[in-house]
């Protein structure tokens, strides 16, 4: 219970030195844009190939389980619109990321610390932290908003490809469903949650990594840990952001 | 001049540095020798200040360093310029973009002058038409260059390097050696550097100190250190069969 404790202020002391002004504006813009890049930009196709055969799945598995003949057609499309909206594109999103970005981000971060580029920027009177770290948090709650949007429409597309090549359903019922009783609030909901999740993918690695010390088996480690404690995170936050922005 | 009054330091019960005192001078090669684990990483990462010291001052020309606050601190680290023992590029960034990274950060050149003071840098360490590569496509002893051409690009006072010849041939090491012999004289820097390289001290050394089990046991130049009567300095000086022959 101490070591969490300990944990916790080290991480708000390391975000204090993270959320510093940056020392050079043209620099930290440069770095912004080659950080949009990485966490955003290389992290499409993985987004539209999950994003798409989730939106089929959830399509197909809906339309076949609904066998009592009460409930209308267009509940598949619905069904598909609000699960995308309200939790795969942020969440699961959320999750994907945390594993392909937060290692990344473990990994970069951990190496330059075991090969003292860390202290050499230090040394040169670099706020390592800032400059590392702030790009990564921006360019993430930049770019991963975006990505949920990004999601949310080529799951929708999933489904309707789903439903064009099965036909589980008519084509019309899965339109008529994802276009029926569109709550906009749902899409904010969703985009909130995916800026704080942002703010945890690129922190928490970022922390687990600035603070190793040894060799690759250590980076190893603290990529493993980053994706893991993210995740716990990631579902933590999701539960009391729901509570807050749903009830 | 650096000097190093009285410091120790201690990580939990592990005194690794107990009362050094040291001074480095202006215009010459100052040498921090000893075995691994006597602590001459601590000490020379300690007068950088990566390491706070528990005790004693650390004095850059008149100002006392380890009791600046960090933002006078950055004004002296500014004037330094860092060799780390396995050059610590930036592996992202090509050889030009190392060396122009620190003069993108402080210095108020132009962008013209920027690249110019970068070719100068790796013209001095011979390395002119190496700017597109990256670190990894490059020797070991061309890192260390590289390295040396970002530490000396914003013109530093104070110059360190943490084993400048770990891991290279002995034919490289002598043109390190000899680059940084020059560099000191060139800049007139304060140059201090912590190496178990005995060829680089008989070389280059202009003032060493012996570092052992965390005290400063002995101080000299490079032809007193070959006639010492110190029992530890000898038996680490003389360790290897060349060095024996050569005191014979």
């Amino acid at each position: 219970m101490i070591t969490f404790f300990y944990h916790i202020g080290k991480y708000f002391l390391f975000m204090g030195k993270v959320l510093k002004k940056p020392q050079k504006a043209n620099i930290f813009i440069k770095d912004l844009f080659f950080e949009i890049e990485k966490l955003g930009i290389n992290s499409i196709i993985i987004v539209f190939i999950i994003s798409i055969f989730m939106g089929a799945v959830i399509t197909l598995q809906t339309a076949y389980n609904l066998e009592m003949p009460l409930i209308p057609l267009y509940v598949v499309g619905l069904g598909t619109r609000d699960s995308m909206f309200l939790e795969f594109s942020s969440t699961i999103i959320a999750l994907i990321l945390s594993g392909k970005v937060g290692a990344n981000i473990a990994s970069e971060i951990g190496t330059m610390k075991i090969r003292e580029q860390i202290e050499a920027l230090d040394m040169m009177g670099v706020r390592s932290e800032s400059h590392l770290v702030l790009p990564k948090i921006i360019a993430a709650i930049f770019s991963f908003p975006l990505l949920t949007l990004f999601s949310m429409f080529v799951g929708i597309w999933g489904g309707y490809l789903a439903v064009y090549f099965t036909g589980a359903i008519p084509i019309d019922n899965y339109i008529y469903g994802t276009h029926y009783y569109f709550i906009p609030f749902y899409i904010t909901y969703s985009l909130i949650k995916m800026v704080v999740f942002a703010i945890i993918i690129s922190t928490i690695p970022a922390y687990q990594a600035y603070y190793i010390s040894g060799g690759a088996l250590e980076i190893g480690v603290a990529s493993t840990k980053a994706v893991v404690y993210s995740s716990i995170l990631i579902l933590f936050f999701n539960v009391v952001l729901t509570q807050i922005l749903l009830s | 001049m650096i000097e190093v009054k009285n410091i120790s330091k201690s990580f939990e019960e592990n005194h690794v540095l107990k009362n050094i005192s040291l001074t480095f001078k202006r215009g010459e090669t100052n040498m921090i020798i000893g075995q691994s684990g006597s602590g001459k990483t601590v000490l020379l990462k300690s007068i950088l200040g990566i390491h706070t010291i528990d005790k004693g001052q650390i004095i850059y020309g008149d100002e006392v360093y380890s009791e600046m606050n960090n933002k006078n601190k950055q004004k002296i680290r500014e004037q330094i310029g860092m060799v780390f023992q396995g050059g610590a590029l930036f592996d992202s960034s090509t050889v030009f973009e190392n060396v122009m990274f620190p003069l993108q950060m402080f210095s108020s050149f132009t962008k013209t002058e920027m690249e110019k003071q970068a070719h100068f840098c790796l013209e001095r360490v011979n390395l002119e038409n190496s700017d597109h590569l990256y670190p990894g496509e490059v020797s070991g002893g061309m890192q260390k260059r590289i390295a040396i051409a970002r530490a000396i690009a914003l013109n530093p006072k104070y110059l360190f390097f943490d084993e400048p010849n770990s891991g290279l041939d002995p034919k490289t090491s002598i043109v390190i050696d000899n680059l940084i012999k020059d560099l000191t004289v060139e800049f007139n820097t304060v140059t201090v550097i912590n190496t178990h390289d005995m060829n680089s001290v008989v070389e280059i050394g202009d003032n060493i100190a012996f570092i052992y089990e965390g005290e400063n046991w002995w101080t000299g130049d490079s032809k007193e250190i070959l006639k010492a009567d110190n029992k530890e300095l000898n038996e680490f000086v003389f360790a290897t069969k060349l060095m024996r022959s050569i005191k014979k």
